[in-house]
């Protein structure tokens, strides 16, 4: 089957500083993968890792430095506000906060609607409107509210309505879950996980909470300072990280158990600073298990299904045997 | 929480909870009825002149007395309110639909666009009003509509700038990225999604300016730049007891009440409504 | 004795449309030397509750039942001048945004110098405990650091600063609200062992806010979970998360998804909404969710303690 979304080679790059000190500040390096119909891959990095600069790479609110974006078989990088309107009706975004992206003086009806207007799609807005709020599980008398007047698990369902009310055939929404209570946590993934199923449309999630990709996500990439170091499917990612980075992330999550202190692979905190990246592996300055090379060679991510950015990935079960170990 | 905080009343409710708001509502009330009601409350005319009664003090038949010309000052002054307040209105609303598109383009338009509309709103501005006014007047002759574009002049620089600082602070908010990313174009964006956000502190700004819009009228009036003769003008009454003051002290009085009147009732007003509409501001 | 024990704390917020009860009979207590969770989702009136033991409630919020102790002392007694001397070197606080604590303008080094005020020290020994205090946070090449301006650091190495200076003051309780929320998994680790080791360095209490059940059980020594304004459980950390006896307190360990360790299409959630606090049920708060409800639940629920482990329920389960 024909990926829906593909991207390869993507580079973005910011300058920075003042003029007569401009600097290159490159915030997604060498970025590919593609998505297909019906499944969900996902994005995961630490805040800063270059994400949300993806996100909005794909979907042309940012120009890319190089590289490219196909959509449905048709190149989209590059291209002005008006070529890119029919492709945005079928494309739709979803922005990490919740309330921060709903127009302050618009209700949520005119806010679920505006697709329609903004893509004169001829339809009964008011029983548009009511097929939507259901959809997401809102009670209709919330169409006169203002976004001011909504909890952030509201909002966030007015988003989701809003970004599938032209039934698109992808989605991106970039955390989320961010700002959510646990609760309400399950809801938004329940209701995306639905969603995808009875549309059949597929979707980026872009996170950084590894326990919101293991449910939905069908593969993963985990990004390290704008660049993939490790894809594959989400199972086999959570059984056996290869990369060293990985198998921090994933070892990192606190767990509701108090008498369960999991061996952890502490990182050292500091990140380094995408305008002076390390040479070599440029993990090598935090990974445990860096050697010479490490500093001195950069590796490139490598393998088909299942690929890794590391001269020396974990093996299998390394992360399984110090748990054990530890308890 | 946010409970802790509420919106509670309407505004207008709101604005009459506050002492100064009901006197500026009041004044401002006697005022715009006096001009609406001018022809039923005053049936003499205006601008008739009848010698035998010049200089006559304020009585029954002449609640405001008589001018140098023999004039009913009552009905003139009624009359000049509604220049008073069409020139505010009207140069107030142009400046603002002005200002506005100016102030759209220069925060969302090019960089070279809006260091541009900067440059020519710092040089309107910088220019002192009376030397525009005289300026203007040189080139078209004293007239209503040379008040009027003097005031629009002076006052579009500065909803423009608001405007344009609006614009550019929510150019990088998220539910503008958000309308950007479902394919708005740009007028819808700043149409649906900028103006309406921005439209707050620019009415808070306008409803400050109306008693300062009233005082350049009545002061190019003064100065004989604004309203010609015979129409009646608060300006122009001043200015007339101004001539006259050794003799009689109502006509000064006749002129300069209601200018006094109506920028205090506005400014009352205006500043109940900052107050209400942005608290931050408040003077405390 | 503990540092600050909250009596029976009742806050309400008068508004234009009625008074709003935002706590109601909350007791707590953080001993010397304690770490104490308190779990809560939004609107369980957290914010309050800190807002009210610094003695910074808004002007439309009052206490009108209970007392704050702090050490000994009611909060509701002191002074002004008082309650300023009281945040800081008594009571210190770190939030979820960094950037509260530290101001965009300054370097770092003025800003860690100027909280010395205080102290009698000269300005290179307040230096020098500024660096210091750096490196207890990790902060690498601390003098280097000191010359730098907020912005310059990551969001992780913000929030230490923020904790380095919150900690400066040596306080006898810190209050963290949220302090990792905003920080992701590796570095949220990292700032849970600096903080569990500067507690123990310091010998100070604290009250760490979260709704991260997993943070909470790793850090914490108790518990305190609160909803819509109430404590419905507290005990020891184990005795809560490994006996949970409150409904409320069971589903919210159930929801969290950390908690899945395989795959499941369909997550646990919480169904309903929190219960309008203008007009609060005179029984369970929780019981309009619970899915154990039961008739004696439109009572006031009793506030059952076994073994120091209480919880607000009429069907609190015993172990």
């Amino acid at each position: 089957m024909k990926p829906i979304l593909e991207v390869n080679a993507m580079n973005v790059t910011f300058k920075v500083g003042p003029p007569y000190r401009r600097q290159d500040l490159q915030a997604v390096a060498g970025i590919s993968f593609d998505v297909r119909a019906g499944e969900t891959f996902a994005l995961v990095g630490e805040s800063g890792s270059g994400k949300t600069t993806l996100a909005r790479a794909i979907n042309g609110l940012q120009r890319i430095t190089s590289g490219e974006v196909i959509f449905e078989g048709k190149r989209i990088d590059g291209l002005g506000r008006s070529a890119m309107r029919p492709i945005r009706r079928h494309m739709s975004m979803m922005f990490q906060d919740p309330v921060g992206s709903l127009s302050p003086r618009m209700t949520v009806g005119d806010l679920v609607t505006e697709p329609f207007r903004i893509h004169r799609v001829e339809a009964d807005l008011a029983a548009e409107t009511q097929r939507l709020l259901a959809l997401v599980g809102l009670p209709l008398e919330f169409a006169s509210r203002y976004p001011h007047q909504l909890s952030g698990g509201q909002a966030r369902r007015v988003g989701v309505a809003r970004s599938i009310a032209l039934n698109p055939r992808l989605i991106i929404a970039d955390e989320p879950t961010a700002g959510l209570d646990v609760s309400v946590q399950g809801e938004v993934l329940n209701l995306l996980n639905d969603l995808r199923d009875r549309l059949g449309l597929a979707m980026i999630i872009i996170t950084h909470n590894l326990h919101v990709v293991f449910h939905v996500a069908d593969r993963m990439s985990v990004m390290y300072l704008g660049r993939f170091v490790e894809s594959g499917s989400t199972q086999d990612i959570f059984d056996a990280p290869m990369h060293p980075y990985t198998a921090a992330l994933l070892s990192a999550s606190p767990e509701p158990r108090p008498d369960r202190k999991s061996a952890r692979i502490s990182l050292p905190a500091e990140v380094p600073s995408l305008l002076d990246r390390p040479n070599g592996c440029e993990f090598h300055t935090r990974c445990p298990w860096a050697r010479a090379r490490c500093a001195a060679d950069a590796p490139t991510i490598e393998g088909t299904s299942r690929r890794v950015s590391c001269f020396y990935p974990l093996e299998r079960g390394v992360l399984r045997a110090t748990q054990e170990h530890a308890k | 929480m946010s409970e802790a905080v509420s919106k509670g009343a309407g505004p207008i409710r709101r604005i009459l909870s506050e002492p100064l708001g009901v006197v500026g509502v009041v004044l401002v009330l006697v005022v715009v009825l006096g001009a609406v009601f001018a022809d039923v409350l005053a049936t003499v005319d205006p601008s008739s002149i009848s010698p035998r009664d010049r200089f006559l003090p304020p009585s029954l038949a002449h609640p405001f007395g008589t001018d140098h010309l023999g004039r009913d000052l009552f009905s003139r002054v009624l009359h000049g309110s509604r220049i008073a307040l069409a020139v505010a209105l009207f140069a107030t609303a142009a400046s603002l639909s002005i200002g506005i598109v100016l102030g759209l383009i220069a925060g969302f338009g090019p960089r070279w666009l809006d260091a541009l509309l900067i440059l020519l709103f710092d040089s309107v501005k910088s220019f002192p009003t009376v030397m525009l006014a005289l300026a203007l007047v040189t080139l078209f002759g004293p007239s209503l509509t040379a008040v009027i574009v003097v005031v629009v002049l002076v006052n579009v620089p500065g909803y423009a700038r608001i405007v344009r600082t609006q614009t550019l602070s929510m150019k990088d908010a998220d539910f503008v990225a958000a309308a950007e990313s479902m394919g708005a174009g740009f007028s819808r964006i700043l149409r649906v999604h900028i103006l309406p956000n921005a439209i707050g502190p620019l009415l808070i700004l306008a409803s400050m300016d109306i008693p300062v819009v009233i005082a350049i009228e009545a002061g190019m009036s003064f100065l004989g730049l604004g309203v010609r003769p015979p129409t009646p003008s608060w300006g122009a009454i001043l200015n007339d007891g101004f001539t006259a003051i050794r003799d009689t002290s109502w006509i000064a009085v006749a002129g300069g009440l209601p200018i006094i009147v109506t920028t205090l009732g506005f400014t009352f007003l205006g500043e109940t409504v900052r107050d209400v509409f942005d608290p931050r501001l408040k003077v405390r | 004795m503990s540092v600050l024990s909250i009596e029976d704390l009742c806050v309400t917020y008068s508004t234009s449309t009625g008074d709003l009860r935002a706590l109601r009979n909350v007791t707590l207590d953080v001993p010397r030397e304690r770490i104490v969770g308190l779990v809560g989702e939004s609107g369980c009136g957290k914010s309050t509750l800190i807002n009210a033991i610094l003695g910074l409630l808004a002007a439309n919020g009052r206490i009108d039942h209970g007392r704050i102790l702090f050490q000994g002392r009611n909060i509701a007694e002191l002074s002004a001048d008082e309650l300023r001397a009281m945040r800081g070197p008594g009571i210190a606080t770190v939030f979820q945004d960094p950037m509260g604590a530290l101001n965009p303008v300054f370097r770092i080094g003025r800003q860690m110098i100027n909280i010395q005020y205080r102290s009698k020290l000269s300005r290179a020994e307040k230096a020098n405990r500024a660096a210091e205090t750096l490196r207890s946070v990790r902060i690498p090449d601390a003098e280097a650091a000191l010359k730098r301006y907020p912005h310059e650091f990551s969001g992780g190495m913000k929030q230490r600063i923020a904790i380095a200076m919150a900690l400066m003051m040596k306080p006898a309780i810190l209050i963290a609200d949220e302090p990792t929320t905003a920080l992701d998994a590796t570095l949220e680790v990292a700032t849970i062992e600096l903080l569990q080791e500067l507690q123990r360095d310091i010998g100070c209490s604290m009250l760490f806010i979260s709704h991260h059940m997993g943070v909470i059980a790793e850090l914490c020594d108790d518990v305190v979970v609160m909803y819509a304004g109430e404590v419905v459980e507290s005990g020891t950390t184990r005795q809560v998360f490994l006996q949970p006896r409150h409904p409320y307190t069971r589903n919210l360990i159930r929801c969290d998804p950390a908690r899945q360790h395989t795959r499941v299409r369909q997550l646990p959630t919480i169904p309903g909404d929190l219960p309008n606090l203008r007009s609060r049920p005179r029984g369970c708060i929780f019981a309009p969710r619970c899915e154990m409800r039961k008739e004696i639940c439109e009572e006031p629920p009793p506030q059952d303690v076994s073994n120091g482990h209480m919880a607000r329920c009429h069907l609190a389960v015993e172990h």
